[in-house]
């Protein structure tokens, strides 16, 4: 590859990489100023996976003009794979048991569908599921 | 550029502090659990910009294992918070939950 190309990936993935971090810096913060755990979670979630996905990109950028690039760029892709399967599902377990243990801060909530879901098929079938103020 | 890398490593080191802060505030386990799901992202963004400061892709299995790994934590963190809850409920003879019927054990 040409030295004028490798440069110019080069900015590209500096640029990839600043844009990753400031993201996973907005997490941070964001996880530091949310008042409860879901919005937090909303955090944790988001923009933390977007940002690491643009550094996997920024990784990938800097390191193709190598003589293994496709093979990292394999494995880069692997890992942005994984990350976004788990994160959700990570985040999904945690909030589904912050609900039912009764961590989440009903004042804070605009809908609350799952309420009304568990509700409607408690009463249907009878039996009592838990929710944060009881 | 240096000025670049520079900015990228203030970033991701402050990023980790705070979530580590939060970690230290709580207030509850979920939190916790929460928080380190982000410092293993941010220890994940932190080795990707090594590897892409240095041209190195030696250290691309430790992004790959900690990926897999990383979520491990929370996950058994709320299946332990769940099942505490369960049991702290027979103690006071209160209903326990039905089981879940869609699908999964998860809370």
């Amino acid at each position: 590859m040409s030295d004028a190309l490798t440069a110019v990936l080069d900015w590209v993935a500096v640029l990839c990489l600043l844009a990753g971090a400031m993201l996973s810096f907005v997490a941070s913060v964001g996880l530091i100023r949310f008042p409860d755990l879901l919005s937090r979670m909303h955090t944790a979630a988001k923009p933390q996976v977007l940002g690491l996905l643009l550094v996997l990109v920024g990784i990938g950028l800097r390191l193709l003009p190598e003589e293994t690039g496709i093979f990292t760029v394999g494995t880069l892709a692997v890992v942005g794979l994984f990350q976004v399967i788990t994160v959700p599902v990570a985040a999904h377990i945690a909030a589904r048991v912050g609900y039912r243990t009764g961590r989440i801060d009903e004042d804070l909530l605009v809908a609350d569908e799952l309420f009304d879901r568990l509700e409607s098929e408690d009463r249907a079938t009878g039996t009592r599921r838990y929710r944060a103020s009881e | 550029m240096n000025v670049l890398w520079i900015a990228i490593a203030v970033l991701l080191g402050a990023a980790a502090l705070l979530s580590m802060a939060r970690m230290l505030m709580g207030p509850s386990i979920l939190d916790r659990a929460l928080s380190l799901d982000v410092l293993v992202a941010s220890a994940l963004t932190g080795i990707g910009a090594y590897a892409a400061l240095n041209r190195d892709p030696t250290v691309l299995p430790v992004l790959l294992v900690l990926s897999l790994v990383g979520f491990v934590g929370s996950i058994s963190v709320s299946k332990f918070v769940a099942r505490r809850h369960e049991d702290a409920l027979r103690e006071r003879d209160e209903p326990v939950p039905a089981p879940n019927t869609e699908g999964g054990d998860a809370a």
